[in-house]
This record gives structure tokens, C-alpha cells and sequence, in this order.
């Protein structure tokens, strides 16, 4: 689709769409408390694994960044602002438009998809770093999607990927407590038997080709209402970082 | 620094913003927020009212600041610091003593002493004509920083993704965030539609500062008498800074004297401890009120100090408390900037008000209640006091605790005030 055949009148319905993705009181609000503390864990693993300051200008530029499941750009945005050259895909068509009218709107320039890793990998599109947030617990084959995830990567490239750990602690929390109590997420969002532990991910990742090099817990404090990064509590929430050698 | 035309650096800085952060306000906290967050990178753009030269006279005029350890370590941190490090004097101790009406001090009664922490003096004592220069220098060595002033701003409107400020040279200005440095009567917070709370205490505080025969031996005195209190600050050489709260009335009857007669009416409460005295420099008078934004943040709108909170200056803790606001919002923007968010968007901000906030509105109340307690002369309160002082003299760890509070090393500590 470009510019000059654009119907206002679906620019005007992608932009409420948009203004719903970022409303922080909105239905993505789960999201938006814990995007601060995902974007700490993505931006210092990129520093450190490909040596950049973050007190320099743009400190990302020159580097190709993939965000799988981009949603309405809440991770696609930071890394355009950082200087990075970011590509965002998602598999549902309606996001594209949202994603696109919001980063207009920003003043950022965001290259959005719709397309899946799988294609991409297909493609033959390589990137220096993968970001795969919350979407191999949706998928239907996590091995060969993790595959598609390390064929994407230039050598020596970086994948990071969070997820939900399956126990039943992170059924009350991530199913019960969010779903059906906080009503934070629509119901059926999650399928519990499709939540992976940090062992087995780190298995698929292995076996997907790439070398597993950190885990960390992204944690709730539901008394501060907080999220904070714990080296130890993966129980609900945990993210990996995984090298391609 | 530049000087408006040349903002080739902040376009490289923000897309579509002039720059990431606009302050109104350049006296003392606009500077240093501007100092601090040029630091991590961000393009900031100054606006205040008075020319460019106006901080850079030298003469002594009497004024200073009591800056808390906390608040020299932040100095640090931005560059300031090595600039007035050899015209501050170090404040080693703290006596606090009750006045009785009519016979000036009573002997000490609180001693804090530096000694009782490790890490260092509590705090310094800072000319005015010292720190105005030495944050105006620093900002003209940055080429982050571009000042705009003498400048007034007319507008301030949100764009679709910031702010825009219209000055009344018809220029207009853009950023992700609009911080309002403009003191109490803050015309950011106002156009914001942010209402304030406040009362007034019926007291002035007469500023001015005194030479005397002995050396002050870096001891920082704090007389309450009956009608309020008398701060005295040490300066370099011999010396001293005052700050006397009076009535209303008394204090007109004061600005109006001539300084000698001032001066006969200030000894009696001074006492004799540094000898004989005489006036230096100017005689200022600031109305004491208290005033509270009743909220720190708005769409794309910071306050910071006096503009968030004009404090009773009981403790000389406005200046420390707005560097305590700065030092919390730049960490938070620090954040926000290293992880590629909107530094003006209401998660950021409110960070900033939850880390602030509740800090502030307790010392408010905390300095308002010393102030209420302190500044009488009923002998219930009296004795109430007198005892509370005996107690917190009698505890070594009780002491120590007034010691770190005074040297502001107490709470949430932001990473520019941590050493």
C-alpha cells in the first residue's frame, strides 16, 4: 500500500487503533508496565554484545534489528529512536497500518511487515540482532520457529527471547491473575500447556543452532506494582540471550 | 554552547524536535538539570528571562547557599563542583540553640559533628556570585546546551508527539519534554492548569551577610528565638551568612532601618561568640510562604524545585531539595533515554512524581512542624523541646541520623548523589 492510495477514512480507524496500542491505561497496559524493564534487559545485552555506549548519539546505528511480533511497535519505536535500522513483522495483517500510522506520528522511521520469521528466513533476510518477545509460547511448532529465528541471524548475531514459564505458580499468575482476575489480558490469550520452562527453552534454542549465553526473570512486585530483573526468580516471567556462533 | 541559529547538533539529536528538553528557568536548578541531562546525551534548550550577563557580575552581595553533602556531590557529577571547590567553606558542625526573648542565645543545646560520619563535611557553604557563573561557564562549554534569553515564554501547546513554547520574540520552540524551572510562581505549572496549595507564615527572612572578629571555625549556628529563627552560615575568611526570620512587621521595620541601626538590633540576637560585628554587602528580604504544585507532572510537563515546592528556607533546604528533584528526574530520564522511550511520556514522568512527591510534601510538613514548634514562646513548648534536644543529644545513633539527614544522605538516594 502506498501514500497516494490511502482511504482517510481507514488512516483515521488505524490511528484509534494506534492511539488503543499506546493508551497506557488502555487494554495494553500489562505491556506498557512491563516494556520499561524488557527494553532494559534488550538494550544492555546490544551494548554489551556488539560494544555500544548508550550515553553516545543513536548508539544502535548500523545495526539491523528484526522485532517478531511487533504488535503496535512498543519495542519497534525505542530501537528506531536508539539509531537502529529495525524491521517489525507481525502475523496479524491489522497491526501493520496501526504500527505504521503510530510511527508517523512519532516521527520515526519503521520499515513494518506483514510476514512471519519463517518467511523472512526464507527470504534470505539477515539481521544482527532477533528480538523475539512473548511469541514462542504462542506458536505451534517452537523448534522450527527458533530455527527460523537463528537463520535470520548474521554470524556472531544476538536473539533475545522472553517467555512464560510453565508451572503452577505462572498458571495463577499469568493465567488466573491476569487473565480472569486483573481481566489485564482477554481470556484465552495463553494456553497454559504451550508455556515452556527455561530448560527446555534453552534445549529448543540449542537445537535451533544458537548458544544460550544468559537467563534472567523479569519480576512483579504486585505491592509496588513494579517490575524489576532478578537473576534468580524465573517462575512466571523470563527472558534468554543466545548468541549465534 | 550555541546561540539559537545554530541547531544543526540538536536536529542530529531528535528528528522532529529543536531539542529532546526544554527549561524555563536559568537561575540555579534550570542550569543543572540542563548540565545533568546534556550529560547522557540529551540536546537541551534553556530559556530564562534575563540576559546572558547578568550572572557574571562578581561583587559580593551577601548571598549563599548551604549546599547539603548530597547536593556537592550532584555539583560533582556535572561539572560544577571543580569550578567553586576553592571559594566553598565547608560546613564541619552544627549547633543548634534555643534563644530565650530579650537575652539571645542560650548555651548550645544540639551538637551535630561531621566526625560522627564517614563521609566528610555535611555540607558547603556557596556565594550566589560564585555558583551563577560557574553554571553559566559550564553551560557555554557544552554543546548540547543552547540558551535562550533574554527570552519570555507566551504559550506552551502539546504537538501530536511533544511541546511546543512560544516566546515572546515569536519564536517557536519544539521538544519530547517542557521541565519548568520557574521558581514559585511557576508560569510552566500555571499554563498547565496545575493548582497549588500553600500558606503563608506571616514571617520574612531578612538575608544578608556579616564580617566578624573571630574565625567561625566552620560551625554553622542555628538560634531559634521567639519570633523565628537565626541561621548563621559560615563564609570564607571571617565570614557569616545570615538568615533571620522575623515577623512581617518586624521585618519591614528592619528593611527599613539604615545598617547601622540594623546592625544594633541584629547583635543582641547574634550574640558575642565571634566578636564584634559588622554588616557586608546587601540586605535582602524574602516573604516566607510555603506552596505545593498539586502535581509534579502534566502531558509532556515537569516541575522541578521552587515551582514544585517553595519551602519554608528554615534548614537552607530549597536548593537541596530542587537538586534532590533533578538528580531523581535526570536518572529517570537517564533511564528512559538508554532504553530508546519517549522521555516525555506519562511512564516516565511518573516515575519521576512517585520518586519525588512524597519526599517533598514530608519535608514540607516536617519544616513547617520544626518552624510551628520552634518559633514560640510558650514555656509548654518550650519544655517540650527542650527535652526533645536533650534526647537526640544523649544518642549517639539518634544524632548520627540528624547528621546524614542534614548532609541529605538519607532515603531513595539518586545515582548523582550517591559518591
Amino acid at each position: 500500500m502506498t501514500q497516494t492510495t490511502v482511504d482517510p477514512a481507514e488512516v483515521a480507524k488505524f490511528e484509534a487503533m494506534a492511539a488503543e496500542w499506546w493508551d497506557l491505561e488502555g487494554k495494553f497496559k500489562p505491556l506498557h508496565m512491563m516494556n520499561p524493564i524488557r527494553l532494559k534487559y534488550i538494550t544492555e545485552q546490544i551494548a554489551a554484545e556488539f560494544g555500544r555506549d548508550l550515553d553516545d548519539d543513536k548508539p544502535f546505528a548500523g545495526l539491523r534489528i528484526l522485532d517478531i511480533g511487533c504488535g503496535g511497535g512498543l519495542l519497534c519505536e525505542p530501537m528506531a529512536r536508539l539509531g537502529a535500522t529495525i524491521v517489525g513483522v507481525d502475523a496479524a495483517e491489522r497491526n501493520i497500518p496501526v504500527a505504521q500510522a503510530h510511527a508517523r506520528q512519532s516521527g520515526l522511521d519503521i520499515d513494518y511487515r506483514w510476514t512471519t520469521a519463517e518467511t523472512m528466513a526464507a527470504a534470505g533476510e539477515q539481521f544482527d540482532v532477533v528480538l523475539n518477545m512473548e511469541v514462542v509460547e504462542h506458536v505451534a511448532d517452537p523448534l522450527a520457529y527458533l530455527t527460523a529465528c537463528q537463520q535470520l541471524l548474521k554470524q556472531g548475531g544476538l536473539h533475545i527471547c522472553s517467555t512464560i514459564n510453565r508451572n503452577p505458580k505462572s498458571f495463577a499468575v499469568a493465567i488466573l491473575g491476569a487473565e480472569y482476575v486483573m481481566r489485564w489480558l482477554p481470556k484465552g490469550t495463553h494456553e497454559w500447556s504451550k508455556f515452556i520452562t527455561p530448560d527446555e527453552l534453552y534445549d529448543l534454542i540449542r537445537k535451533g543452532g544458537l548458544d544460550p549465553v544468559d537467563r534472567k526473570g523479569f519480576v512483579f512486585n504486585p505491592v509496588l506494582w513494579t517490575w524489576s530483573i532478578s537473576d534468580r526468580d524465573l517462575s512466571v516471567n523470563y527472558v534468554t540471550a543466545s548468541i549465534k556462533r | 554552547m550555541s546561540h539559537g541559529q545554530s541547531r544543526d547538533l540538536a536536529h542530529i539529536h531528535a528528528m522532529t524536535y529543536d531539542h529532546d528538553l526544554l527549561i524555563v528557568g536559568g537561575a540555579l536548578n534550570g542550569p543543572a538539570l540542563a548540565l545533568a541531562a546534556a550529560h547522557f546525551g540529551l540536546s537541551v534548550g534553556v530559556i530564562d528571562t534575563v540576559p546572558l550577563d547578568t550572572y557574571k557580575d562578581p561583587s559580593f552581595d551577601g548571598r549563599a547557599y548551604a549546599l547539603a553533602l548530597a547536593s556537592q556531590r550532584l555539583l560533582k557529577g556535572i561539572g560544577i563542583w571543580s569550578k567553586v571547590a576553592g571559594v566553598a567553606e565547608p560546613m564541619l558542625e552544627i549547633k543548634v540553640t534555643d534563644g530565650i526573648a530579650g537575652q539571645g542565645p542560650a548555651p548550645w543545646m544540639l551538637h551535630f559533628d561531621h566526625a560522627e560520619i564517614e563521609e566528610g563535611p555535611m555540607g558547603y557553604m556557596v556565594e550566589d556570585r560564585h555558583l551563577r557563573p560557574a553554571f553559566m561557564e559550564a553551560m557555554e562549554e557544552s554543546d548540547r546546551i543552547t540558551l535562550y534569553a533574554p527570552e519570555t515564554v507566551t504559550a506552551q501547546s502539546l504537538t501530536e508527539n511533544g511541546i511546543s513554547v512560544t516566546l515572546a520574540s515569536g519564536k517557536t520552540l519544539t521538544a519530547a519534554l517542557l521541565v519548568g524551572c520557574d521558581g514559585r510562581k511557576s508560569g510552566t505549572a500555571e499554563r498547565a492548569g496545575i493548582k497549588r496549595t500553600g500558606w503563608t507564615y506571616g514571617q520574612t527572612g531578612i538575608v544578608c551577610a556579616v564580617a566578624h572578629e573571630k574565625p567561625h571555625g566552620g560551625v554553622a549556628h542555628q538560634f531559634f528565638m521567639p519570633h523565628g529563627p537565626l541561621a548563621i552560615l559560615p563564609l570564607k575568611s571571617n565570614r557569616s551568612s545570615i538568615v533571620w526570620s522575623e515577623t512581617d512587621a518586624r521585618a519591614a521595620e528592619c528593611a527599613a532601618m539604615d545598617d547601622a541601626t540594623f546592625l544594633e538590633v541584629l547583635k543582641p540576637a547574634f550574640g558575642s561568640f565571634l566578636g564584634d560585628i559588622s554588616l557586608e554587602g546587601k540586605r535582602f528580604t524574602y516573604p516566607l510562604n510555603l506552596t505545593l504544585a498539586n502535581s509534579f507532572i502534566a502531558d509532556r510537563i515537569a516541575l522541578v524545585g521552587d515551582a514544585a515546592h517553595g519551602m519554608h528556607p528554615i534548614a537552607g533546604q530549597g536548593l537541596n531539595a530542587g537538586l534532590r528533584d533533578i538528580a531523581a528526574l535526570a536518572d529517570v530520564l537517564r533511564d528512559a533515554r538508554h532504553t530508546g522511550q519517549d522521555i516525555g511520556s506519562p511512564i516516565v514522568l511518573s516515575k519521576y512524581q512517585q520518586w519525588r512527591r512524597f519526599d517533598t510534601a514530608t519535608l514540607a510538613v516536617a519544616t513547617d512542624t520544626f518552624n510551628k514548634l520552634f518559633s514560640n514562646d510558650n514555656p509548654l513548648l518550650r519544655a517540650v523541646r527542650d527535652v526533645g534536644m536533650g534526647v537526640v543529644n544523649s544518642i549517639p545513633a539518634l544524632r548520627r541520623n540528624f547528621v546524614r539527614e542534614a548532609a541529605g544522605l538519607t532515603g531513595d538516594l539518586p545515582s548523582l548523589m550517591r559518591s
